[in-house]
């Protein structure tokens, strides 16, 4: 079973008292921020503070740090002095394309060899926020190796596209489709955009819905409150559970009686629906204990 | 970096932070520490020989140090004496 990212957690880098504290809510992967959350004066300020807080505070989870873009004054000196703290993430924002991914890969692989990093181990992910990097989204995913997650960012794509958001979702469908689509096609896990609004948590759930239905594996979070909405909802019920026992069982039957049909209450189990049993067993033991259902 | 060219700080006065302010001193005054803290009696000394020992790590000699803190932990004053150092070789 890969890496869990059901909840990627964005805590402003510059704020101690947070930064301290992230680790406590439970997120599969905490994102320090260097980014939107922190004023353009302090981007000095809140590298110093990223770098020294992954060096000296053990998460327990995954860390990702959101660097800001290389082509503003302030990326590559993210990278520069946060890399040599050896985070698991670098989550690149508004990624245009490949040779993004490309520069930053190779950026990475220098700073490992020199801190005797293993190779490798620091992994990226992008978040596409523009119709570019939309329509080049698989080429972004498949760019390097380190890749693990293709993000969306709705709310610059949102104005990129000159509509606004609402609580349908519908201005993002077709967004939301093709990342999943270039995420799926490259084998990496697609995580889906925050929802800012914290007190509508109705209208949270809606979304949860929506995007595990479309087959997001996790979604970006902003508020410590939404980390276990999320994964309650990423967490398979007990019914699909058992459903899923059920049918690789009967796989199993057909199996040792060499019959060529599966079937499974009246209904016929092929390949496809074996490998999802599968997939939510794996996920159900994967996120046991770790705050799902 | 062994020289500060002006007057920095870094850090802010909110909670689990430290407000550092850097001022350049003459040669051979050595590192003047002035601290206020709700947690003198604690962890007075340690805070004052963590900002000295980072200032003194960097190849800074001679500074006078005014430190607001605020509940800071050892990595956010490690990084607001580094970040306001930087600022004061700008």
């Amino acid at each position: 079973m890969e890496k869990l990212r059901r909840s990627m957690m964005f805590v402003p880098g510059n704020n101690p008292g947070m930064l301290l504290n992230a680790g406590i809510y439970g997120a599969d992967t905490i994102i320090l921020d260097c980014e939107d959350a922190v004023a353009i004066t302090e981007k000095d300020s809140a590298r110093n503070l990223v770098f020294q807080a992954i060096s000296e505070i053990n998460y327990g989870t995954e860390v990702a740090v959101r660097i800001n873009h290389i082509s503003t004054p302030f990326g590559w000196d993210d990278l520069k002095r946060i890399l040599p703290a050896k985070p698991d993430l670098i989550r690149l924002p508004m990624c245009q394309g490949p040779d993004e991914i490309r520069q930053i890969d190779e950026f990475i692989s220098e700073a490992e060899q020199k801190n005797k990093f293993p190779a490798g181990s620091i992994k990226m992910m992008a978040a596409v926020e523009t119709p570019k990097g939309l329509r080049l989204a698989y080429e972004i995913a498949s760019a390097s190796p380190r890749m693990v997650a293709l993000a969306i960012g709705a709310e610059d794509f949102i104005a990129n596209l000159k509509t606004t958001r609402s609580k349908l979702g519908r201005e993002l469908l077709a967004a939301r489709g093709q990342l999943v689509l270039a995420a799926r096609e490259a084998g990496i896990q697609c995580i889906d955009t925050v929802f800012s609004d914290i007190n509508d948590e109705e209208g949270f759930k809606k979304e949860l819905e929506l995007i595990k239905e479309m087959g997001f594996d996790g979604k970006s979070v902003v508020n410590p409150r939404q980390v276990s909405v999320v994964h309650d909802f990423f967490a398979p019920t007990a019914k699909e559970i058992d459903h899923a026992q059920r049918v690789l069982a009967a796989y199993q039957e057909a199996l040792e009686k060499k019959s060529g049909v599966i079937s499974l209450n009246g209904k016929m189990i092929d390949l496809p629906i074996v490998a999802r049993a599968e997939r939510t067993l794996a996920y159900a033991k994967a996120t046991a204990g770790k705050g799902g259902k | 970096m062994s020289k500060l060219l002006k007057a920095a700080q870094a850090g802010t006065v909110e909670s689990s932070d430290i407000l550092i302010r850097l001022i350049p001193g003459d040669a051979g005054s050595g590192i003047q520490v002035e601290l206020v803290s709700p947690t003198m009696q604690q962890y007075g000394k340690h805070i004052n020989n963590l900002i000295t020992t980072t200032l003194v790590s960097l190849g800074i000699d001679d500074v006078q140090v005014n430190a607001t803190d605020r509940g800071a932990l050892d990595c956010t004053i490690k990084a607001r004496v580094i970040t306001a150092l930087q600022r004061a070789g700008e």
